[in-house]
């Protein structure tokens, strides 16, 4: 796959306190690093080593991935929103690089 | 104790009754709706000639969990595929400086319906065409590019997306094309020819014993209506040629190359026989 591209599934809006579902995807291959390629060498590691979600600053999801996940990581959370706002959704790549995705929602 | 005897012996009973090596297990009966807004055809009337009188979507024979998978679009792992052959579409290659957009525009309205006719009577070709042909004949005449190697990833991905936009749209041969009807025959003969150590046709599982476990494996009708398919057991999309040459090696025999004319003549009877279902590209297979 080429770059890595986030997914995310969130109501556009809900009531206050309500409790919502929020579905993420990220394409990305997880490279273990317990593979190897034609000629024997190990294929180097490469996967996303974190995710978190956040809504208007403050944490409301987050996990440190291992190598056994599979690709295209998916995670599904719920959370219970007060006041409108945005989540933030950041992963977190091996290589250094991280990838972001913004959601905002309407509480009526 | 007592019911731990009650128990082995109920087993027991249900082992002789079934007589066979072969459990039972009937698909289900349950509706298939994409992200609750496209309506699938998953059981339809069997065309004339046809050895059921219906016709069933291989969903029907999956688990609960592979199943809802399919239903949302955004939880359907095939998806990433059709994002990616969608990119591939508006992407130049070759030398005529020509993507796939560039004579065909926006796929959603171009692309609508089309792939739910193929294969079809290629008249240059003097054979059937599917899209995977299609896209190479394409590249080569208007684009000027390589074809694909077969597998390769950008096939994958440009057969899904190209199939995807008619996802919902009934499967439709038209025999009446060409030679169409001859190759229908041809490959009907292919269905039902046993090859391999194993000594098995396509008869053998997919209408004798569907419904059936083979092993672990609820055996389904074998229609391609969803193909390309994503595939759990190998994480990734597969081609209809692909699954053919699974399916083949499994029977243990020498499997034909992909695209050869004993393939393309059973693309075009197995399309025909899930005639009337959506296409359901990508579907989500175990």
């Amino acid at each position: 796959m080429a770059t890595p591209k986030p997914r995310v599934k969130v109501p556009k809006s809900a009531s206050a306190g309500e409790v919502i579902t929020i579905k993420t995807l990220i394409s990305h291959n997880m490279e273990s690093g317990q593979r190897k390629d034609k000629d024997g060498n190990v294929i180097p590691r490469q996967i996303i080593n974190k995710f978190s979600c956040e809504f208007n600053g403050k944490p409301v999801f987050g996990c440190d991935i291992a190598p056994a996940i599979s690709a295209n990581p998916y995670f599904e959370f719920s959370a219970k929103v007060m006041e409108s706002g945005s989540f933030t959704f950041t992963w977190v790549d091996d290589n250094g690089e991280t990838y972001s995705h913004e959601q905002a929602i309407e509480v009526k | 104790m007592s019911r731990k005897l009650i128990l082995a012996a109920a087993t027991a009973a249900v082992v002789s009754v079934g007589g066979a090596l072969v459990a039972s297990a009937d698909p289900v009966d349950e509706e298939l709706v994409i992200d609750g807004e496209i309506p699938m055809v998953i059981r339809t009337k069997a065309p004339e000639g046809h050895p059921f009188d219906e016709v069933l979507s291989g969903w029907l024979f999956r688990t609960p969990e592979t199943r809802s998978l399919e239903e949302d679009t955004f939880t359907n792992p095939g998806m990433l595929y059709v994002e990616r052959g969608e990119e591939i579409w508006n992407t130049v290659e070759g030398e005529a400086g020509k993507s796939c957009a560039s004579c065909h525009g926006d796929a959603a309205e171009t692309m609508a319906g089309v792939a739910a006719a193929y294969p079809k009577w290629d008249a240059d070709a003097e054979r059937p065409i599917n899209v995977e042909l299609q896209i190479d004949k394409c590249r080569e005449n208007n684009m000027k590019a390589e074809p694909y190697k077969f597998d390769a990833p950008e096939q994958r991905a440009l057969t899904t997306f190209l199939k995807h936009q008619s996802l919902g749209k009934p499967v439709q041969v038209d025999l009446s094309q060409g030679d169409m009807q001859s190759w229908w025959d041809q490959g009907k003969e292919v269905y039902y020819t046993r090859t391999g150590q194993l000594n098995l046709s396509c008869a053998s599982c997919h209408e004798e014993n569907n419904g059936k476990y083979i092993r672990a494996d609820h055996l389904s009708q074998g229609n391609v209506n969803g193909f390309p398919t994503y595939r759990l057991k190998q994480g990734n999309m597969v081609l209809l040629h692909s699954r053919f040459r699974g399916c083949i090696r499994d029977t243990r025999a020498e499997f034909p190359a992909p695209f050869s004319d004993e393939l393309m003549a059973l693309e075009v009877y197995t399309t025909w026989r899930g005639t009337g279902l959506s296409v359901e590209t990508p579907a989500v297979r175990q």
